[in-house]
């Protein structure tokens, strides 16, 4: 059954097409219901086709000197990339990030509700909020709007009083603590760099490589991830940007072109 | 319905709640409880009136804990205390569902505060008829904590404290004698306070200590037998010490 995109297509006014509302200006866009039997199944495939994608990369994993949290910086709709500088990578208070995956929107606003919670936690009890109070706060939060079409896939990274801590929470209500993931359509080639490259003993500047080659290789791959590769680190002090790489640019840097000689080329094309 | 909206606890021209004040004379005629803390124990000591003889007094505990880590004693209305405990219990572990957290005792001694403020500003209801003495210890730094709080919903921190019958006496002598100690001599203090009130003897009293290691130990009547028993030698040591020597007899 071919899919009927014709909604996710720009409103752009058509031409020519007379206006009711003022002669001579260009009038606002249409919003153009499609031609459909059933509108609200066509509006259900149009949301499951972008929802599961989460087109992006992030990763996270936790070594011996705190967690390594890494994303690309692409937003895709569809088939367009809307834009190649977002920041997915959320800062939730100095000491704990969030990653985005999924809704931008979603994302955004329930990591700063979540900061919210988390400082008022702090008000209350005079204590910093743990990553894994903070992390079971966002899982309850999104599990309430189960099945209300939030789309969340993100990471929160932190140090608290027990340590580097890192948890998967996503918008189905789930919740995992681990030592690595990666989330979003890039993540299978993220993963195969990272679990190839882990070592827990490693030191900050080499698990920051680790992070960048795994984004990197995940937006030469995935047409979804791309623009900018964004790593911090997470420490007993809190958090620290180390980088942010264009990925083109890191691709010339990892795979330089060699340069060939004039002469070289002359014989091949006299060989051919 | 409409009629049981009205606040029962309002102010009087001069600015006293006085439902909170007679809650407060219920609390001055319950039974004695004190709470003193060590530093590495806290230990709560309630009054126990003599029990019917018919009634199984395991049944009537008076100092019950409210998760691994805290404990709770009070004094004044026991049916109020019975419900404000369950919550108390519930919140407990709420907290540790949502946070993945034990509670600090700071945290459910607000909590029980407020749910005490709660009642002295809603409508059909009156205030709870107790004061609480709850003890703990930090989940996360082990440091032992002793709070009390009262029918008003005010609740601070305390290096002892008494409430219930007599509870001034208990305080003043608390005030004199109290120095820093840990283990056995605590205990011994929280008794020593606690007899000033009471008649003397296991059988009037219960004690409970609590460690970090070990929680709350409920302490065995022999056990208290003992320990008063210890402390009424020292009080008979101290008095014959105080007494002038026995004038010399007279030489013919």
């Amino acid at each position: 059954m071919k899919l009927d995109t014709s909604g996710l297509e720009s409103a752009a006014p058509v031409w020519g097409a007379p206006s009711e509302l003022v002669d001579g200006f260009s009038a606002a866009p249409l919003f153009e219901v499609p031609n459909t039997t059933d509108f609200d199944g066509f509006q259900k495939e149009a949301i499951q086709m972008v929802k599961p994608a989460k087109g992006t990369t992030t990763l996270a994993f936790i070594f011996k000197e705190g967690v390594m949290v890494a994303a690309d910086s692409r937003a895709s709709m569809g088939g367009y990339i809307s834009s190649q500088s977002v920041k997915k990578i959320i800062e939730i208070n100095p000491y704990m990030l969030g990653t985005m995956a999924g809704g931008a929107a979603d994302c955004q606003f329930w990591h700063r509700n979540l900061g919210i919670k988390c400082r008022l936690h702090e008000l209350a009890n005079k204590r910093r909020i743990s990553v894994t109070g903070a992390s079971k706060l966002l899982a309850n939060i999104l599990y309430s709007y189960r099945g209300m079409g939030l789309s969340v896939g993100t990471m929160i990274a932190g140090w608290d009083e027990t340590g580097p801590g890192l948890y998967y929470v996503d918008s189905e209500g789930g919740r995992l603590k681990g030592m690595r993931f990666s989330v979003g359509s890039g993540s299978p080639y993220a993963y195969g760099v990272l679990d190839n490259g882990y070592r827990y003993d490693m030191s900050v500047e080499e698990a920051a490589e680790l992070a960048r080659r795994a984004i990197y290789h995940a937006t030469f791959r995935d047409g979804a991830s791309g623009g900018v590769a964004s790593v911090y680190y997470v420490g007993p002090s809190g958090w620290k940007k180390l980088s942010g790489d264009d990925v083109g640019e890191l691709h010339y840097k990892y795979y330089p072109v060699m340069p060939s000689t004039v002469e070289q080329e002359m014989i091949e094309v006299a060989g051919a | 319905m409409a009629r049981y909206d009205r606040a029962i606890t309002v102010f009087s021209p001069d600015g006293h709640l006085f439902q909170v004040e007679y809650a407060l004379e219920a609390v001055r005629k319950g039974n004695a409880a004190v709470g003193v803390r060590g530093t590495d124990i806290v230990v709560l000591g309630v009054e126990k009136k003599s029990a019917a003889k018919l009634q199984d007094s395991r049944s009537v505990r008076k100092i019950v804990s409210l998760d691994d880590h805290v404990a709770l004693a009070c004094a004044g209305l026991k049916a109020d205390a019975r419900v404000l405990i369950n919550r108390a219990r519930i919140e407990c572990q709420s907290h540790r569902l949502t946070v993945e957290d034990p509670v600090t005792v700071e945290y459910i001694t607000r909590y029980i505060a407020g749910l005490q403020q709660k009642y002295t500003q809603s409508g059909g209801v009156r205030p709870f008829g107790l004061s609480t003495l709850i003890i703990g210890f930090d989940p996360y730094t082990g440091v032992p904590s002793l709070y009390q709080t009262d029918p008003s919903g005010t609740f601070s921190a305390w290096k002892a404290n008494a409430t219930g019958r007599n509870s001034n006496s208990m305080r003043e002598f608390l005030e004199k004698n109290y120095k820093e100690s840990s283990g056995q001599e605590t205990v011994k203090l929280a008794i020593r306070a606690l007899l000033e009130v009471v008649e003397s003897g296991g059988k009037n009293i219960e004690v409970a200590v609590m460690t970090k290691e070990h929680g709350l130990r409920q302490l065995e009547e022999a056990e208290i037998d003992a320990i008063v028993a210890e402390i009424e030698s020292e009080k008979a040591a101290a008095e014959a010490a105080k007494k002038p020597p026995a004038p010399a007899p007279k030489e013919t």
